[in-house]
């Protein structure tokens, strides 16, 4: 039997995904700018994808737009807004727990000169709302938090967020890494409040190498790359029409609340069988999204329950590489101890996961808390 | 325009009666790179020069001159022209090949070799003649003949005239395989990698031995080992590289030996384990990336209790190096990148807290005496995995 439970770190193709994908390849492979037939078909498909992104996120079509994933809509949303609006301030903040294609992005802004603010976070992941509140001036120009954290799935009170930014009265953008979330609750940037959205389609079962940002009307952004006009030369380049195909048919496939509620009986049970086992402390918070469970083997390395586990075909994360590798900044930043984080191990679920991978999973682990010597 | 390579044997020319003998082997060591990344060459020698002449005519020079840097015993070659033995056919070559490298350049020398006396100009002649035609030619170009940025050297020799510039220092050394057989220990570090270069370097060809110990150590971790494995290979040929699943030893080691001393007696085992596989390989040493004191395991007292195991020399080429001066041979050599790379190494599974800096040999052959690991070893050595890395 084989286990996936790396669905955070990417997802196999759906049905939809792959038949859309293959039909796109075969017969519609065109350019969507092109006058011609070839080129009308792509275009028609082009502006379907862009419906059903806009549909998903309660938007407008104009406001959505495709990408080449979560790091290129990141880095965008996060340069875009910095540098179109550095005129009205010099101030940008975000959270210490970002995936690295934010935190990476803060660091080349400060070394551009921008005062970069990093929030912190509790010891569940959530970001200190009042130090938030302080951060924010009049010459606030960006805030990036992201709504479920890629390790230990925090869902991060982003309307909340929004309306602390507005209370403010500063002009910030408000930018939302929802890399994690996307498809997986139900997302409304528009009615929130929110500016700037970054979604992708391998976390979704789509193809890898496809996202999509979603930009509220009226809202400025200094494009990073230049070209052909297209994607309103907020994203220019040629369209990947298989690519954004599959993205099409993951996000038709979608069931949000459906799978959420298959996925929160997931959670309940594997944390309950978890718990019965005397070494497991489990990180992630009990109101965290579900797909997501962090947990530690306390004593046991996790890149050694890693290996373990992958011979037995299971797939898992780990929080931390190696007693000389770096250790997860998430975790790092949530205050764990050591011997927590050292030990941590992401089990990341999807609607197609079973109970019966679940089972096999606590099957794996039982045996690496049998046969791995504790260090 | 014939283009050639000029190779400069090193320290060979110093040898005796048996010089041809290395000479040949240095000759079949550079057909095999020359092949591999270049193409076929045909060889000549003539007195300490080796000239290697390809054999097809859309030869690729630069990968040539890439391969031929890593060949122990060359001490240094050129990529040079060939021409005929006429003056002015010597002064339109040099012009025509390194024309663009003297216009990027400052200043230059003209440097003659005349072998063969039957030609009618002396080297001084063909200096000036040649030299005075250059300088015609290329405006911004001086005379140095203290300090010049390139050297043009005229070699006349019995059929032809050679043409080159600057010469391309060689890796030095002796031919690998001119001094026999020894097995690497070898554990993803920076270390490991750098002592196996610096003995192939003297000239002898390498086995290399790797102790993994899954789970606890993963499959990209020996992935990472035998990439390291095949960068040195890049200097050494072809390496014999064995895998020594050392999971139960290590256990067995944790659980009935004494925390403080595990390091040590996990590196006996694997001395006695290496040893054998060795034995077997016909290796005549064994060598290791040792350098004293960088770990409580290589201290003097702790080199002592390993060194005790081995019945044949153990060479440990870092010994007396710092991390420093072993970081810029691993750069060099193209493994330091790799070598960084973060997975756990068997070394680092279970180590003590405070391991013991100044063991005794009796000390711990006692401790390893409270249990008998021979028969893991015997089952170790029977499940050895081979592969040939190049």
């Amino acid at each position: 039997m084989e286990a996936y439970l790396d669905n955070s770190a990417t997802t196999p193709l759906c049905q939809k995904a792959k038949e859309r994908m293959v039909s796109s390849i075969e017969n519609n492979w065109g350019n969507p700018s092109s006058l011609h037939e070839k080129g009308i078909q792509a275009d028609t498909l082009l502006k379907d994808a862009r419906k059903q992104l806009a549909a998903l996120l309660s938007c407008n079509e104009k406001e959505v737009f495709f990408t080449s994933g979560g790091t290129e809509g990141n880095n965008l949303a996060v340069f875009g807004a910095a540098y179109q609006h550095k005129r009205k301030g010099n101030r940008v903040i975000t959270s210490a727990v970002e995936h690295p294609s934010i935190q990476k992005a803060f660091d080349r802004l400060a070394e551009d000169g921008f005062e970069v603010i990093r929030i912190p976070t509790d010891s569940k992941g959530l970001i200190d709302l009042k130090k938030l509140e302080n951060a924010i001036n009049d010459k606030t120009i960006l805030v990036s938090i992201m709504a479920v954290n890629n390790e230990v799935g925090t869902i991060e009170p982003i309307e909340e967020i929004a309306r602390i930014v507005k209370r403010k009265n500063s002009p910030a953008l408000i930018h939302v890494d929802a890399v994690q979330a996307f498809g997986k609750i139900p997302l409304t940037p528009k009615k929130w409040g929110i500016d700037l959205m970054t979604v992708s389609s391998h976390k979704i079962h789509g193809p890898k190498g496809v996202g999509g940002i979603f930009i509220k009307e009226g809202t400025k952004l200094r494009p990073v790359a230049v070209g052909g006009g297209q994607e309103k030369d907020i994203r220019p380049g040629t369209e990947p029409m298989p690519a954004i195909a599959g993205f099409f048919g993951a996000m038709e496939e979608l069931k949000i609340k459906e799978s959420l509620a298959k996925l929160t009986e997931n959670r309940d049970y594997l944390v309950a069988e978890l718990e019965k086992r005397d070494s497991v402390v489990i990180n992630s918070p009990n109101d965290a999204l579900p797909y997501i469970v962090n947990f530690s083997l306390r004593g046991l390395r996790s890149e050694t329950v890693l290996n373990l586990l992958s011979d037995m075909e299971i797939y898992i994360s780990s929080g931390s590489a190696c007693s000389k590798g770096h250790k997860s900044p998430v975790l790092t930043a949530m205050n764990l101890p050591d011997d927590i984080i050292d030990s941590s191990i992401r089990v990341s679920m999807s609607r197609f996961t079973a109970k019966e991978h679940l089972d096999y999973l606590l099957t794996g682990i039982d045996t690496a808390l049998k046969v791995i010597r504790k260090k | 325009m014939k283009e050639v390579l000029l190779i400069k044997n090193g320290e060979i020319a110093l040898k005796g009666l048996n010089r041809s003998t290395f000479e040949d082997m240095l000759v079949k060591n550079i057909k095999r790179r020359l092949l591999a990344s270049a193409g076929k060459f045909n060889f000549t020698k003539s007195q300490s020069t080796i000239i290697a002449e390809p054999a097809e005519c859309d030869t690729d020079f630069e990968s040539a001159v890439e391969a031929l840097g890593k060949v122990f015993g060359i001490a240094a070659f050129s990529r040079a022209a060939v021409c005929e033995k006429d003056i002015d056919e010597i002064k339109k070559v040099a012009l025509e090949y390194l024309g663009d490298d003297l216009r990027s350049v400052k200043t230059f020398k003209v440097n003659a070799k005349r072998s063969d006396k039957k030609f009618p100009m002396t080297s001084p002649e063909i200096c000036r003649e040649v030299g005075a035609h250059l300088l015609r030619s290329t405006p911004s170009l001086k005379v140095d003949v203290h300090n010049p940025d390139i050297t043009v050297t005229v070699e006349v020799r019995d059929k032809n005239v050679f043409i080159h510039g600057n010469q391309i220092k060689g890796a030095g050394g002796m031919p690998v395989g001119s001094a026999g057989r020894v097995a690497l220990l070898v554990s993803g570090g920076i270390d490991s990698p750098v002592a196996g270069w610096m003995m192939s370097k003297r000239g002898l060809q390498l086995n290399a031995i790797h102790f993994a110990a899954p789970p606890y150590t993963s499959k990209r971790a020996e992935m990472k080992v035998r990439d390291l494995v095949s960068i040195v290979a890049k200097y050494s040929g072809r390496i014999n590289f064995a895998v020594v699943n050392f999971t139960e030893i290590q256990e067995a080691i944790k659980e009935n030996c004494p925390e403080e001393l595990f390091t040590i007696i996990m590196r006996r085992l694997m001395m006695k384990i290496s040893l054998r596989l060795a034995q077997k390989d016909n290796c005549g040493a064994l060598v290791t990336g040792e350098s004293l004191g960088q770990v409580a395991s290589q201290t003097l007292g702790a080199i002592a209790c390993t060194d005790a195991v081995s019945d044949i020399p153990v060479f440990r080429p870092l010994i007396g190096m710092d991390k420093d001066e072993i970081i810029t041979i691993s750069r060099n050599i193209g493994a330091f990148e790799t070598s960084i790379l973060p997975y756990e190494d068997c070394c680092t599974v279970f180590t003590p807290k405070h391991p013991r800096t100044r063991p005794t040999l009796q000390l711990i052959e006692e401790a390893e005496g409270s249990f008998d690991f021979s028969e893991m070893i015997e089952r170790a050595i029977e499940n050895t995995r081979y592969e040939y890395v190049d």
